[in-house]
């Protein structure tokens, strides 16, 4: 569980943070809503997790909700069995 | 009667949670033609008051231009008022190819199709071109309107991380195998005023075989030596596949837009673009204004370089006076505040002074980058320069924010 949560934010980190951003992001820090992730350039995150652990991620579950922290993204792998 | 009260309040509330947010939007009143001085109403009822002009997208001060109002007007003599039809059915005046052709060569591309504005042209070109097979990688700090576009069409989507050519190099690796791969950029970002690296952009898609595709929209008639925009600036002529710009900015700011670029993927656009088969295109009076502006910056770059030595002066002169500013070379020249509230004071208190510019905040820039975004005109003279600086700095003394670091700015008044 927590080699996911760090796979996950070390992801967010690489993929979203500039390089002379030094915001600390934790595993409750707003992606969305907090202006780290915009609701474009979530399908990025969307297509790690998809291909990282070979599942699909229906549209109507990939809400701005759903991505908003990753804590909130582990609740959502978890109705994909994944942990 | 169906807007029943229930109902009514439903819309209302949403629009009162848009004021307590503090994002609700007001228009200015103008009373007077765009120009460099203008008469404005605001709030409404105000008493009206006549103002420098900072914040129009008039880069080359054609806007009211006699030779393009007489072009116009003689326009709407010869060609009529409106087509009353889309292009392909009987829409589609000598004039308007006349357009295109002379965009075609002005900004150096094979061919030019004219939308009724540059949102539509952006709206449409994605899902005109690409499908299923096709990706398209965006900076993640492209206008809009190009967002709403790649929403549009079928095929994949990903960013990269504003102007980093590293991050674009891995997407570019990341979806090799796509049918075709489109780089997407703006040419000059509006928020920021900051230039694409058209040359390494291109550089890499030859490397990994993709297209290139350049919103120029803040850039076409000013940007590079002749004005052809971002991709004369970086040596890359006849190397981007696709162009849109609008004729809404520098062009005479009316409106329209257009894709220009590779002949079949033009054409495809005249097949399949919808904003073009499913509405009137630009009415003969703004095509017939469009002709005109561009004869005068095809014949002379006087207008150009007039903005470019505004520019260097007022970059200078904030820089000097003690302002922080976003570093460049655009006549898009944000002064920033980094504190919302700020952004608005301080543009209220321009106002006060006469000088007439608009304060920028989350969610339109990033939250802490709350800024005042000047744009600078050739339609600019000195003295105009030296009052609004001269406001600028009063303001600035007043606030205490003259050679202040962002950080001292942020303690003061916060994120």
């Amino acid at each position: 569980m927590a080699e996911l949560k760090d796979t996950i934010l070390d992801y967010v980190k690489k993929e979203y943070l500039e390089e002379d951003d030094d915001r600390e992001i934790t595993y409750d820090s707003p992606l969305i809503s907090g202006g780290i992730v915009d609701s474009f350039s979530m399908v990025s995150l969307k297509r790690f997790l998809e291909t990282k652990y070979a599942i699909q991620i229906p549209d109507a579950k990939a809400t701005p909700e759903a991505f908003d922290s990753v804590n909130n993204i582990l609740k959502m792998l978890e109705e994909f069995n994944v942990r | 009667m169906a807007f029943q009260d229930d109902i009514r309040a439903i819309f209302k509330s949403e629009l009162d949670g848009i004021r307590a947010a503090g994002i609700f939007k007001e228009e200015r009143i103008i009373r007077s033609p765009q120009d460099s001085e203008i008469e404005v109403e605001f709030p409404a009822g105000a008493k009206q008051q006549r103002v420098i002009n900072m914040c129009a997208n008039n880069y080359l001060g054609l806007s009211s231009h006699p030779e393009v109002v007489e072009a116009a007007r003689k326009g709407l003599d010869h060609r009529g008022y409106g087509m009353s039809s889309v292009r392909f059915i009987c829409g589609t005046q000598d004039i308007h190819k006349e357009l295109e052709g002379k965009l075609t060569s002005f900004l150096g591309t094979e061919d030019t199709i004219l939308f009724p504005s540059c949102m539509d042209a952006n709206a449409g070109v994605f899902e005109a071109v690409l499908n299923d097979q096709d990706v398209m990688i965006s900076d993640r700090l492209v206008h809009a309107s190009i967002v709403d576009g790649m929403r549009l069409a079928k095929a994949k989507q990903d960013t990269f991380k504003h102007s980093d050519m590293g991050h674009l190099e891995e997407k570019l690796q990341l979806h090799a195998a796509a049918r075709v791969k489109l780089i997407i950029t703006d040419g000059s970002f509006s928020m920021d005023g900051d230039l694409a690296k058209l040359d390494q952009i291109v550089a890499l898609a030859e490397k990994y075989k993709a297209m290139v595709f350049v919103d120029d929209s803040h850039a076409s008639g000013f940007i590079g030596r002749t004005g052809r925009g971002t991709h004369e600036h970086c040596g890359v002529v006849g190397k981007i596949d696709i162009i849109t710009t609008t004729l809404g900015k520098a062009l005479g700011g009316a409106s329209g837009g257009c894709v220009s670029g590779r002949r079949e993927l033009v054409e495809l656009c005249r097949q399949k673009a919808r904003p073009y088969l499913f509405s009137n295109t630009i009415p003969p009076v703004v095509v017939s204004g469009a002709n005109a502006v561009l004869d005068l910056i095809s014949k002379t770059t006087e207008r150009r370089d007039k903005l470019e030595k505004n520019t260097a002066f007022w970059r200078k002169g904030l820089t000097e006076a003690g302002l922080i500013i976003k570093e460049g070379e655009t006549p898009i020249v944000p002064v920033m505040l980094f504190n919302a509230k700020l952004s608005q004071d301080f543009a209220k208190e321009l106002y006060q002074e006469g000088i007439y510019a608009v304060g920028f905040f989350f969610p339109v820039v990033a939250k802490g980058q709350a800024r005042i975004r000047t744009q600078l005109s050739a339609a600019h003279d000195q003295r105009h320069l030296d009052k609004a600086l001269a406001a600028f700095t009063k303001v600035g003394k007043k606030f205490e924010i003259l050679h202040k670091s962002k950080q001292e700015i942020i303690d003061r008044y916060g994120m």
